[in-house]
């Protein structure tokens, strides 16, 4: 007889042990859907990790591909701490590069240690502009944030779209003739390009050591601060944060527009870091924002954590990107984070309760 | 410009309101399916998914088979085990529910599942063998105004109706339907009275995703006849919306669908015809995306005052020694 008992206590291996074994059982389900599907799952896992995560080039490739998921992963994690589902990460990540590419071309003839900061500022300024939008509505209206902030994902990617290859504006280059038939943004002054980082042979981009730094102040903030506190008392139970007479309505504004400002450094550091242009098609194909809610789940919105989930999951949208093909269909990436995801859901069970394996009459007795 | 050349049937309105129609029906469907499973207590955000799996699973059955009905049969059966997923996900493992609905869209979705079976069963760029199309009379079909908006639609649009009599009457009617309203409202109660809780929510989520694959299939099968990555580009999502929009009521799905589905045809016919063409389209194409978010605002500050039709347990997981 199987029983599903509530743990008293939560050991605190378990929290280590059930992603990994999430992890474990997802690769298991992957290679059913493999097999299924008349692929060779043990070739196809080989070169998974052989372009993600083999050799210095695989490695300098996977940093690229998880610089922005730190940003997002982020962005949910701090929003879904309080129960705020912020599913804007992906517009909000639009937003932070709009406005970090046009204050990286307005600062053009600066150094770039005037407008490197600008851009982290405005991609910020940004995002958290855009996030401020489902905030309010949900602070004085309680609208549903999860809807709101998705729809603005669809209206943020057309008004990138509409930048760029609908109309004249800042962003867009005019200066050739081809540029006017073929449109593409403008490319970004050279004091704009973010430096990078050398270490042995790896290169870490700046945007991956912003990132980290993001996610040891939100580390502190979020369980060091007051600030942090109200904030996951409020998550957890917003009956007794009102009963303590903490001001919800002031958090989840403040929240958001923090959770938005960190998608929109994101932004601007695919901007500074890799695109060097307002590039349209390469963002709105990437998905970053729904990889990010991938993250913070998996992360159990743990700021460290989303560092080093992002860092997997960076190499597993790497690889997907060099293995597109016969033996890598597109769409693969999608369905392991969501198989991944699946089973950490499902492995969060054995976090809260406990299996017991006990005989029928066992049972009577400790009831009775 | 209103009565254009061609009669009244060819006036602005009047195509207005035909697209309406045509777009608003995948919206219904997903939207009905969203309702019931929401009406048994459970919160699926993986609309979406379960539309886009739908939709290729759908196209591949018409290329496979070339029966328009078992093509919208293996569309719902993909549909409702997406749903199976989220089921057991959220009922017996009790895990939180708008973490898992995202899961599924991100699983089952664009970039997902969806995505790799149009790849793997090699389906992208082709036309569809069969498409669902108008079949009454021609005579009634070019009857003016009623014509074209009711009579020139195809069977899915009339199946749909069908549906949103049967799942009102079945939630208002039946002993079933009573059942799973309580089961959302009050699934302690309903247990205590002998309904089975767990039982009830499988059955309706499953459903829900079925009707879900239905919709997506109305894309695949009549809008757009054939399979385009991310062919729904946010329907589901809309439905979830048109749910709250609806107050959970069927009857008011079916005019809210028609309402979203005229603002999702609208960038269409309005390109097609060259109306208001300094206006950049992106911004047509943004219409039904911000109408949502100005429904649903407009709908929550009425809504929260008088907290109209939301089942009381939703998104709440039942564990009978926890209640």
């Amino acid at each position: 007889m199987i029983r599903i008992e509530r743990r008293l206590t939560q050991p605190r291996w378990l929290t280590f042990a059930v992603p990994v074994g999430s992890i474990v059982v997802a690769f298991g389900f992957m290679t059913l859907v493999l097999l299924l599907t008349h692929h060779r799952p043990g070739h196809t896992f080989v070169r998974l990790f052989d372009s993600g995560f083999s050799g210095t080039q695989s490695l300098n490739a996977t940093f690229v591909s998880a610089t922005p998921l730190i940003f997002t992963g982020l962005c949910a994690a701090i929003a879904f701490r309080m129960q705020l589902f912020n599913i804007g990460g992906e517009g909000q990540l639009y937003v932070g590069a709009i406005t970090g590419a046009a204050a990286g071309i307005a600062l053009g003839n600066h150094s770039g240690w005037v407008s490197i900061p600008a851009m982290i500022a405005a991609g910020a300024v940004g995002g958290a502009a855009f996030a401020l939008i489902p905030a309010l509505l949900r602070a004085f209206l309680s609208t549903n944030e999860i809807i709101t902030s998705l729809m603005l994902n669809y209206v943020a990617a057309l008004v990138i779209n509409y930048l760029i290859f609908d109309s004249l504006s800042y962003w867009r280059d005019t200066s050739s003739a081809t540029a006017k038939v073929f449109p593409q943004g403008k490319n970004l002054p050279e004091a704009a390009s973010w430096p990078v980082t050398h270490a042995g042979s790896l290169v870490l981009p700046l945007g991956l050591l912003i990132g980290a730094v993001v996610a040891a102040l939100i580390w502190i903030l979020y369980s060091r601060t007051r600030f942090g506190f109200e904030v996951q008392v409020i998550g957890d139970s917003p009956r007794a944060a009102s009963y303590a007479g903490m001001r919800t309505r002031r958090k989840i504004l403040a929240v958001m527009a923090l959770s938005g400002a960190v998608a929109g450094i994101g932004g601007a550091s695919q901007d500074g870091d890799f695109r060097h242009t307002l590039d349209p098609r390469g963002l709105t194909a990437a998905g970053y924002g729904y990889a990010g809610i991938v993250i913070a789940a998996l992360a159990r919105y743990n700021p460290f954590a989303v560092c080093l989930v992002a860092f997997l999951l960076g190499g597993l949208q790497n690889a997907g990107y060099t293995l597109q093909g016969a033996d890598f269909p597109s769409g693969l990436v999608g369905v392991m984070q969501g198989l991944i995801l699946f089973c950490a859901l499902g492995g969060e069970l054995l976090v809260r309760y406990r299996i017991a394996l006990a005989r029928r009459s066992r049972v009577v007795e400790v009831s009775t | 410009m209103i009565l254009a050349a061609g009669g009244i049937n060819n006036s602005i309105l009047v195509v207005v309101f035909a697209s309406a129609v045509v777009y608003g029906t995948p919206l219904l469907y997903a939207a009905l399916g969203e309702l019931l499973a929401e009406r048994s207590g459970v919160l699926n955000l993986g609309v979406e998914g379960m539309m886009l799996v739908g939709a290729v699973m759908g196209f591949w059955g018409v290329q496979r088979t070339g029966s328009l009905t078992l093509a919208i049969a293996i569309a719902a059966l993909a549909g409702g085990s997406m749903a199976l997923i989220h089921a057991f996900l959220v009922v017996t493992l009790r895990a939180n529910q708008i973490v898992s609905g995202l899961a599924l869209t991100i699983f089952a979705g664009a970039g997902g599942l969806s995505s790799y079976l149009g790849n793997d069963l090699n389906i992208a760029d082709q036309p569809a063998k069969h498409m669902f199309s108008p079949f009454l009379p021609k005579g009634w079909q070019s009857a003016e105004i009623v014509g074209p908006i009711f009579f020139r639609q195809s069977v899915l649009v009339y199946a749909s109706w069908v549906c949103v009599v049967l799942v009102g009457l079945y939630l208002a009617r039946t002993r079933p339907g009573l059942n799973v309203r309580a089961v959302g409202e009050s699934p302690a109660a309903a247990d205590a009275m002998g309904i089975n809780v767990v039982k009830y929510r499988y059955l309706h989520t499953i459903v829900g995703g079925a009707f879900a694959g239905v919709g997506g299939a109305c894309f695949s099968l009549s809008i757009t006849p054939q399979w385009v990555d991310g062919l729904t580009s946010g329907a589901g999502w809309i439905a979830i919306a048109l749910v709250i929009f609806a107050f959970w009521r069927p009857t008011l799905c079916l005019v809210g669908a028609y309402l979203f589905g005229a603002f999702s045809g609208i960038p269409f016919t309005f390109q097609a015809r060259g109306i208001l063409s300094g206006v950049p389209p992106e911004l047509f194409q943004a219409l039904p995306y911000l109408m949502t978010v100005l429904v649903l605002v407009l709908v929550s500050t009425a809504g929260a005052r008088r907290r109209l039709g939301a089942p009381a347990s939703l998104g709440i997981p039942y564990v009978r020694e926890e209640r």
